[in-house]
């Protein structure tokens, strides 16, 4: 059983762990890890299924994260062509995982959210146009190149027993194209019990979803894939040296963004008629400044001056392109998505489970923004003040962050 | 100073995409215009020439025969030049090919500086200005928010959430890409869309390039699709529901894996 090579991002625990529980499905995992383990990290990630660390200390991996992990793992798919490689999505992600195909010659899938092993190899299952096309598909050129978007799948630790991995199949979280439009997902937490959470972290199910998937369930795993499953992995420190070539972009200035401008900003929260009064709208100013956002709102927040027209995202007011747009009690309306549907990722907190907006969002909140938003920042802060957040990529632990 | 801009020409988003047997986009027909990212592009390529005599702008596409529409629109907000691979045997073609193909066309115009919008509003892959500056052998400086070009050193600033920005720099020849933050692209003026009719549009066909057909299309892609699958609605939420506290967690879980926290 040939290795599935999986790529450690820095600091994305969770991440690597998802997709080390794609990677069980059609191979030996293996993870390539800029920088050195401790005994913390290669315990966890041996936990989900890695068998061999193959680990690299050297300053171009800080100094030059990108090239130095495309000749990371174009290094290691030369001496030991892997099954596949895994890349968790995301910017630097897409661009490791582009380079890399193109090095070894090799089919790329991008926005995959399900593995499963195929007779001719893995067969991913891509999100298209945001979730409204799920497609079906395979590499068969070369070693295959899959970009995980890893919040949608379920992170599962490696079975103790050769036939557990049937009996909790990490679907990911999306729904059969049978059922409505939109529907009630689980949650993206592992089910695993980390012993450090806050106790309330329980509070959320940890249970597979339970309308069940038109993605077929992982063919029955293979003896001599599970085999070596949840043992600690070996660590094979590998010694390469690096082209000039990958000192060729630097980081010259790193610093806290100061957004002033709603067009150009990074994060925007919006509140809209839902949000009821000018007090509400200080929930909006205050999950802003938590996320290091703009606030801003609808049309109808602004007819009621609850903030000022400039901060108006719609067809008329400003059209915006954040990375993140976070609607708060915005019904979402034709006029205010023409405003913000070319948004990265869009997050909807609204009472009524039929809004508009939902249809647009990546993630929807039902519920009342004055009890959610509040936990929200509660929550955030106790993640900030919680010592294992900005966990660098050497300290991996089974843990949500 | 060279530049080629990569400009793509996608479905309208209020119309969406449908697939046929083949499980390609349907192209023909459709309502379609230049890819916003690309638009942003082609701006940026002119905000160069403000500051600089010596600029040469070339648009570059590869796609079907409507895909001139992309080339007519770069012309008009600006590009001088521009050149059309056209060929039926390219239909189909993955990520791949696309950066070969792209590539190819580029390092016979030559350039000192590719700019590329971030990502296409069709399928989206955010990889192809990455893998076309690995076929050239050149950085690639992907994301951009802001884009300063001076004379050894191409600079990009980049906001990546969390209030985490970062400025960084390479010597061209370099890639680019844009995000739509760079700013909307200037409304052009009169006489520019006047003289846009009289620029030349160069048709290259994989002859042209010295590729083979079988390397590219359907044949010479390196992956398959097995099906496509509708799914009602339109970007259908994950919806998480319950009581207040369980639901703040979902969220914040969710933000935390997109890296926003
Ligand atoms: C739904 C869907 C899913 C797909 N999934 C995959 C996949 O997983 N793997 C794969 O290999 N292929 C895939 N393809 C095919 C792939 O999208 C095409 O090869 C496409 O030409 C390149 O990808 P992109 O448009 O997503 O590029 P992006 O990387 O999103 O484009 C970024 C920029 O590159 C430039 N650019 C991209 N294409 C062109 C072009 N034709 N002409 C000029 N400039 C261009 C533009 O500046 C654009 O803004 C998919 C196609 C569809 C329709
Ligand atoms: N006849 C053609 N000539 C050149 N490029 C094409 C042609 N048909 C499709 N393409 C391009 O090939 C890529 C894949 O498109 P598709 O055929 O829709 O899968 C896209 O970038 C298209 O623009």
């Amino acid at each position: 059983m040939a290795e599935v090579l999986v790529l450690a991002g820095p600091g994305k625990t969770r991440a690597t762990c998802a997709l080390l529980t794609l990677a069980r499905r059609i191979g030996t995992p293996a993870v390539a890890l800029g920088g050195p383990p401790d005994a913390k990290t290669a315990a966890a990630l041996g936990r989900f299924g890695a068998t061999t660390i193959y680990s690299v200390t050297a300053p171009e991996m800080d100094r030059h994260p990108v090239a130095a992990r495309v000749e990371l793992l174009v290094h290691l798919a030369h001496r030991d062509p892997p099954a596949a490689i895994l890349v968790a999505s995301g910017r630097d992600g897409l661009e490791i995982a582009g380079r890399v195909a193109v090095r070894l010659d090799s089919g790329f899938l991008s926005d995959v959210i399900d593995v499963t092993a195929g007779p001719d190899g893995p067969v991913a299952t891509q999100s298209v146009q945001g979730g409204a096309y799920l497609v079906e598909s395979r590499v068969v050129r070369g070693i295959p190149i899959l970009a995980v978007r890893t919040e949608q799948v379920t992170v599962v630790p490696a079975p103790s027993t050769p036939t557990a991995d049937r009996a909790a199949p990490a679907t990911p979280t999306v729904d059969p194209p049978t059922t409505p439009a939109v529907n009630r997902v689980t949650p993206a937490t592992p089910p695993v019990d980390p012993p450090a959470t806050p106790a309330v972290n329980r509070v959320t199910p940890a249970t597979p979803p339970v309308d069940m998937p038109t993605t077929p369930p992982a063919p029955p795993a293979t003896p001599a894939v599970n085999r070596a499953l949840a043992a600690t992995p070996v660590v094979d420190r590998v010694r390469m040296t690096f082209p000039e070539s990958v000192r060729a972009v630097r980081l010259i200035a790193r610093g806290p963004t100061r957004p002033r401008d709603l067009s150009t900003a990074a994060v925007i929260v919006a509140g809209g008629r839902g949000v009821g009064s000018p007090e509400g709208f200080g929930l909006v100013r205050r999950l802003a400044a938590a996320l290091d956002g703009v606030a801003a709102g609808s049309h109808a927040a602004a007819e009621q001056g609850w903030c000022p027209r400039e901060m108006r995202v719609d067809q008329v007011g400003t059209i915006v392109h954040p990375s993140l747009y976070l609607a708060l009690g915005i019904s979402g309306s034709l006029r205010h998505r023409t405003g913000m549907h070319g948004a990265g990722t869009i997050v909807a907190v609204d009472s009524d489970p039929d809004a508009p907006i939902f249809r647009l969002s990546d993630l929807g909140a039902v519920g009342d923004v004055h009890q959610v938003v509040p936990e929200l920042l509660a929550e955030i802060e106790r993640r900030r003040a919680h010592p294992v957040i900005g966990v660098d990529e050497n300290e991996v632990t089974d843990e949500e962050e | 100073m060279r530049i080629v801009v990569l400009v793509k020409q996608v479905p309208s988003t209020d119309v969406g995409l449908s697939f046929a047997p083949d499980h390609t986009v349907v192209r023909d027909g459709c309502p379609a215009g230049l890819n916003a990212a690309d638009s942003c592009a082609v701006d940026q390529c002119l905000q160069i020439a403000v500051r600089r005599r010596d600029i040469q702008i070339t648009a570059v596409t590869m796609g079907p025969p409507a895909a001139v529409g992309a080339l007519r629109t770069a012309l008009v907000l600006g590009a001088d030049t521009a050149v059309h691979v056209r060929d039926e045997a390219l239909h189909g073609s993955d990520a791949l090919v696309t950066s070969r193909v792209l590539a190819a066309a580029v390092a016979r115009l030559g350039f000192d500086l590719v700019l590329c919008g971030s990502s296409s509003a069709d399928s989206g892959m955010s990889a192809v200005p990455a893998m076309v500056a690995e076929r050239l052998g050149v950085p690639a400086l992907c994301f951009a928010d802001h884009l300063v070009v001076r004379e050894r050193k191409v600079e990009i600033h980049r906001d990546d959430g969390c209030g985490d920005r970062r400025v960084f720099a390479a010597a061209p020849p370099v890639v680019v890409s844009v995000t739509e933050r760079c700013g909307e692209p200037h409304y052009p003026r009169y006489e520019s869309r006047l003289d846009a009719r009289d620029k030349l549009i160069s048709v290259w066909t994989l002859d042209t390039l010295g590729i083979e057909p079988a390397e590219v299309g359907l044949s010479g892609s390196a992956s398959v699709v097995h099906s496509t699958t509708p799914r009602p609605g339109t970007r259908p939420a994950a919806l998480a529901m319950g009581d207040p506290t369980s639901v703040a967690i979902r969220l914040a879980d969710f933000l935390a894996e997109r890296q926003f926290l």
